[in-house]
């Protein structure tokens, strides 16, 4: 440890080379950052699903409707506590780029099937009074500065023609990674219209979502609410919503994987610059780690001086990058059409993968320079010309 | 005078590809206690390679070398790194003193391998420097020095620890006629005054001549 000072000051001799490896250090822990706050917003769906509720979809496709019929029959499933559905509404908020989920659900039960919806007993009962009340998330309603009592119109395009709301209550999220931007507005409210306007498409449920009593039944369930459609012309397909969220993901699967691959590549670049550094100075300084071995240091000496040194740098870099990832990303996420990922912020996680690569990667840098100096002979480093 | 150098039949050769060098052959030699011996001799006469087996910084091919009784050519180098912190004191001839360090951190380097406290390493720095003359540039960073204080740094880094013996490689070979002068009156003082014994590689005459013995190499043998 009294040889500290020393590695202090050996990080710092090229200072214009230190200055400029912790700059790429850091660039390169941001890009991490950035990258996996991205597929963490991406798999954020994943997380906020729940193993104890089902989702009941067109085997075919999502895209396709379901009967509405199909409810009374999947309650009577054993297993299933409560059933409630929903349709995409889709449709545009003033601007296409005001981008915020909109489902139209069933208003009796879908807030009993997401208790993570937190609304107040009024809220829920003057949803459920008025045919076009909708509730709306609390982030959404801070974006657009929206409160309980205003009109929200939506231009449709699923249902098309202008389409008003009144607020009837904003939702908080139970959890951090719970979507606070969705709208939910009366299923009935919409396909009333569809009955006049379109009546094919009435009573046409998007998906049905079924809590159930016991997760490890989930698969049993699921097979035996499959079954009673089976041989339909609307057969289905029920997974947990864990699974269903993962397919939905998995439809993207090729731009995370790409990214994730790409954030471990940026660890291998940050791997290189440090090594790269470490690597030069080691070998300008054959002659002085020679003069130290004369001198009397050893191998562990040595090691402490160039491993402490690759460490400090890596640590400064990776301080320095940590620390601006939140702004960051911050105003990456400001950047990113509203509500395309309802939540995208850095997560603990993120930061202890950087933190975890950091460390690895000062270990690894320092692993040639130690292994050549310790190698190289006294008077072969006293005789080197650099 | 006690003998506390004694080269048994050493020999030392290297090998660039698969040709071997000999560079030492059968080389016999014995230091008293307190000698000032100039180790003298052409380029490629095995000279520095002789000094650097007395160091223990390198290894005979062949032959014991006793410093001080110990067979240091028999040490593992984790312990003749040891064996070097407390008995050897080693001049250069570039000084090679480390550029981020000031003059009191160069020498008190030797003592960080110490049990020294901070301050008992102070005072120890202190006196090098003042034997040396160079009390009142400790916070002198290398380059803020000339060659001669650089050398003389250097010294006092070699005698930081009191080590049973000082080597230097051409300790005057990087050095103007002034300045070598002033550091061989400062070897011989420590070899008078503080009895050091010291082995010196030098092909200067005028510098051997400080020296109270001189020996002869030429083409790795003692004539």
């Amino acid at each position: 440890m009294k040889v500290i000072k020393l590695v202090f000051k050996n990080s710092f001799r090229h200072k214009l080379r230190a200055s400029l490896t912790i700059m790429g250090i850091a660039v390169a822990v941001i890009a991490f950052g950035v990258l996996r706050t991205v597929v963490t917003a991406w798999y954020q769906a994943v997380d906020a699903s729940s193993n104890d509720r089902l989702v009941t979809r067109q085997s075919v496709s999502f895209i396709f409707p379901l009967p509405l019929s199909y409810r009374d029959k999947i309650l009577q499933v054993p297993g299933v506590k409560q059933v409630t559905y929903a349709n995409w509404f889709g449709g545009t908020y003033i601007d296409k780029k005001n981008f915020f989920a909109r489902l139209a659900v069933d208003a009796d039960t879908y807030f009993k099937v997401y208790p993570e919806y937190e609304i107040t007993k009024k809220e829920f009962e003057d949803f459920k009074k008025e045919r076009d009340a909708c509730i709306i998330g609390s982030e959404t309603a801070k974006q657009y500065n929206l409160k309980v009592g205003e009109a929200i119109t939506l231009d449709g395009d699923i249902y098309p023609g202008k389409w008003d709301f009144i607020i009837s209550g904003i939702y908080k999220p139970k959890y951090q990674s719970t979507d606070a931007t969705q709208m939910f507005m009366h299923w009935s409210y919409i396909n009333e219209r569809m009955k006049q306007e379109m009546p094919l498409r009435a009573n046409d449920v998007g998906w049905y979502v079924e809590s159930i009593n016991n997760p490890q039944n989930s698969g049993a369930i699921s097979k035996a609410i499959d079954k009673l459609f089976e041989n339909s012309p609307n057969s289905t397909k029920t997974e947990t919503e864990v699974e269903f969220s993962q397919g939905f993901i998995a439809s993207s699967s090729a731009i995370i994987t790409s990214m994730n691959v790409m954030s471990f590549v940026i660890v291998g670049i940050i791997l290189l610059v440090l090594a790269n550094t470490m690597i030069m100075s080691s070998r300008e300084r054959t002659t002085e780690y020679a003069v130290l071995k004369t001198l009397g240091f050893s191998a562990y000496h040595l090691t402490f001086l160039i491993l402490g040194e690759s460490m400090f740098i890596a640590f400064l870099g990776g301080i320095l990058g940590l620390f601006l990832t939140f702004p960051i990303v911050s105003g990456f996420g400001n950047h990113l059409p509203k509500g395309f990922f309802p939540v995208f912020q850095v997560e603990p996680i993120t930061i202890i993968l950087s933190a975890l690569a950091i460390v690895v990667i000062g270990l690894a840098a320092a692993y040639f320079p130690i292994h050549k100096t310790l190698r190289t002979k006294i008077v072969d480093g006293l005789r080197f010309v650099g | 005078m006690e003998e506390v150098i004694k080269i048994n039949n050493v020999s030392k050769s290297y090998w660039r590809d698969s040709i071997q060098i000999p560079v030492l052959d059968g080389i016999n030699l014995s230091v008293k206690e307190g000698e000032f011996l100039a180790l003298m001799g052409p380029s490629g006469s095995g000279k520095t390679t002789l000094l650097n087996l007395i160091a223990g910084i390198d290894k005979p091919t062949q032959g014991d070398i006793f410093v001080n009784s110990t067979d240091i050519s028999k040490l593992g180098e984790s312990a003749l790194a040891k064996w070097r912190s407390s008995n050897i004191g080693f001049v250069f001839q570039f000084y090679n003193l480390i550029p981020v360090l000031t003059a009191f951190e160069n020498v008190e380097l030797p003592l960080l391998l110490t049990k020294l406290s901070k301050a008992e390493r102070r005072q120890h720095v202190e006196t090098a420097l003042s034997i040396v003359g160079l009390a009142d540039r400790m916070d002198h960073y290398p380059k803020q020095l000339s060659g001669g204080q650089e050398q003389r740094v250097a010294i006092a880094r070699a005698i930081v620890t009191d080590p049973l013996i000082l080597v230097a490689d051409e300790p005057t070979g990087d050095l103007d006629k002034n300045s070598a002068d002033e550091i061989l009156n400062l070897m011989k003082r420590l070899n008078e005054e503080f009895k050091k014994t010291i082995l010196m590689v030098t092909h200067d005459p005028h510098a051997a001549e400080s020296a109270k013995l001189e020996r002869h190499l030429d083409k790795g043998v003692l004539v």
